[in-house]
């Protein structure tokens, strides 16, 4: 224990404290641009599987297949297979956009999972309601279902991302300069294991719990007011 | 650049690879057999526990969710040796999963430990049940009922978890998808393979799980 003070003085210099906070940055980066994009083709998809909105069967039956395909690959093989794609399609595309793109897809699946069940919350005679004032299907979704849905939503989805930044750990295989790579540079320049995965961890951990923290605030507002 | 998928390749190696398979299901029974009495351990304790050992319990479960398995696993496996504990990297990914896993299960099984009402316990003590019977008659039963599906959908995450344990060197499904890659040079082929494996592995388990679940627990309506 008395080592690791030792060294924390010489692990804790101006450049290595750049350089986590660079990473620690892009961590955060790589997971809110996944996010957000994996929100919006999620909540897509969602939209496509909806009946009343899609009433092209084989369209809805092809979202189930992809949100029941793709949450089921785990995120580091997810990763080799759009790392690969991506080589072999020709795109020059860089490790942050492969990095991105593997969190998008995953958040997508999920996303689409936590969105359907928000709107599946809104009970069906809100939409032959809406149908019976002559809204069409977006119409209704936008003025009827969504400011009812949301609450139901959110609190999942933002747990769910809160997951995926833990995720993100794993694109350090692909060489994305994020914590966890951060770490292991840090490890092989000579400091101790304990120290650059100690640190990492606790920055992991900062991160992770304010969100979380953000999320269950955010949930006790938009708990639904049930006697009003 | 054009480049042809060439499945052929690969095709040996699909046995080579359903090893893998059955190595990441033990990985993953494991962590969640050690995981589930660490969390049917913790959830105990703090339901019923005295104060003070409630806040290290808090204070464990905490930490191993809000940080990634991936980062646990390296800390356990790199930094531990420092101080004379040297794991082989099987075991490390096996304790670090199983670590995590009873974080979650801790919060999976302290829900379930709330939802047993005051009143059901007492109305089985109006009926002259006694201690042992009430637990056996009335709260597992319930717990049983509230807790399996949370508890069936974390075995089908860790399943596609042990996906970690090839960054370590274990060779499982991924870690022989890498070999095989490193062999054949097929990379999208082969990890293609992989993600199919794993989507079969997932949906075999759900379906178990769902028959058990319909039969045993008599429960209605999906698992994960």
């Amino acid at each position: 224990m008395g080592a690791l003070f030792e060294e924390a003085s010489r692990f804790f210099t101006y450049y290595n404290l750049i350089f986590l906070g660079q990473a620690f940055a892009y961590t955060a980066l790589l997971s809110l641009v996944g996010c957000l994009a994996g929100f919006c083709f999620g909540f897509g998809l969602a939209l496509v599987r909806n009946r009343h909105i899609v009433s092209f069967a084989p369209a809805r039956y092809a979202a189930v297949l992809f949100v029941e395909l793709f949450r089921r690959i785990p995120f580091l093989v997810l990763l080799m297979v759009v790392f690969f794609g991506f080589q072999l399609a020709g795109f020059d595309a860089s490790m942050f956009t492969v990095a991105a793109t593997t969190v998008a897809l995953s958040a997508a699946a999920f996303s689409a999972e936590n969105i359907r069940a928000g709107l599946e919350s809104v009970h069906v005679n809100q939409w032959e309601a809406a149908e019976a004032m002559n809204m069409g299907g977006l119409a209704a979704l936008r003025r009827v279902v969504l400011p009812q849905a949301w609450r139901v939503i959110i609190p999942p989805s933002m747990t769910y991302a809160v997951g995926l930044v833990k995720n993100t750990s794993i694109a350090s295989q692909i060489g994305v300069l994020e914590l966890t790579y951060a770490a292991k540079i840090l490890n092989q320049k000579g400091f101790s294991a304990a120290m650059c995965f100690g640190t990492i961890l606790i920055l992991y951990f900062v991160l992770c719990y304010s969100l979380n923290a953000f999320a269950a605030a955010m949930e006790r507002r938009l708990a639904a007011p049930r006697h009003r | 650049m054009s480049y042809t998928l060439q499945f052929g390749q690969v095709t040996p190696y699909l046995g080579y690879l359903a090893g893998g398979a059955w190595l990441a299901l033990q990985i993953a029974a494991i962590a969640f057999a050690v995981g589930w009495i660490i969390g049917l351990f913790c959830a105990s304790v703090l339901h019923y526990g005295p104060r003070w050992a409630r806040l290290p319990i808090r204070a464990y479960v905490v930490f191993f969710l809000n940080t990634p398995l991936l980062v646990q696993i390296f800390f356990i496996y790199f930094a531990l040796p420092d101080w004379g504990l040297v794991l082989e990297s099987y075991t490390a990914v096996a304790i670090g999963m199983a670590l995590n896993a009873g974080a979650y299960m801790t919060e999976i099984q302290r829900a379930g430990f709330n939802s047993i009402r005051r009143e059901e316990v007492e109305a089985a003590e109006t009926l002259g049940f006694t201690r042992i019977q009430s637990i056996r008659y009335v709260i597992l039963p319930h717990i049983a009922r509230v807790l399996y599906p949370p508890l069936s959908n974390q075995y089908i995450i860790l399943t596609m978890t042990t996906s970690i344990a090839a960054i370590f060197g274990v060779e499982e499904l991924t870690g022989r998808a890498y070999n095989i890659n490193a062999q054949t040079f097929r990379s999208l082929e082969v990890f293609s393979i992989a993600a199919v494996y794993y989507i079969a592995l997932t949906l075999i388990a759900s379906a178990v799980l769902y028959i058990v679940g319909r039969t045993v627990f008599r429960i209605k309506g999906s698992v994960f």
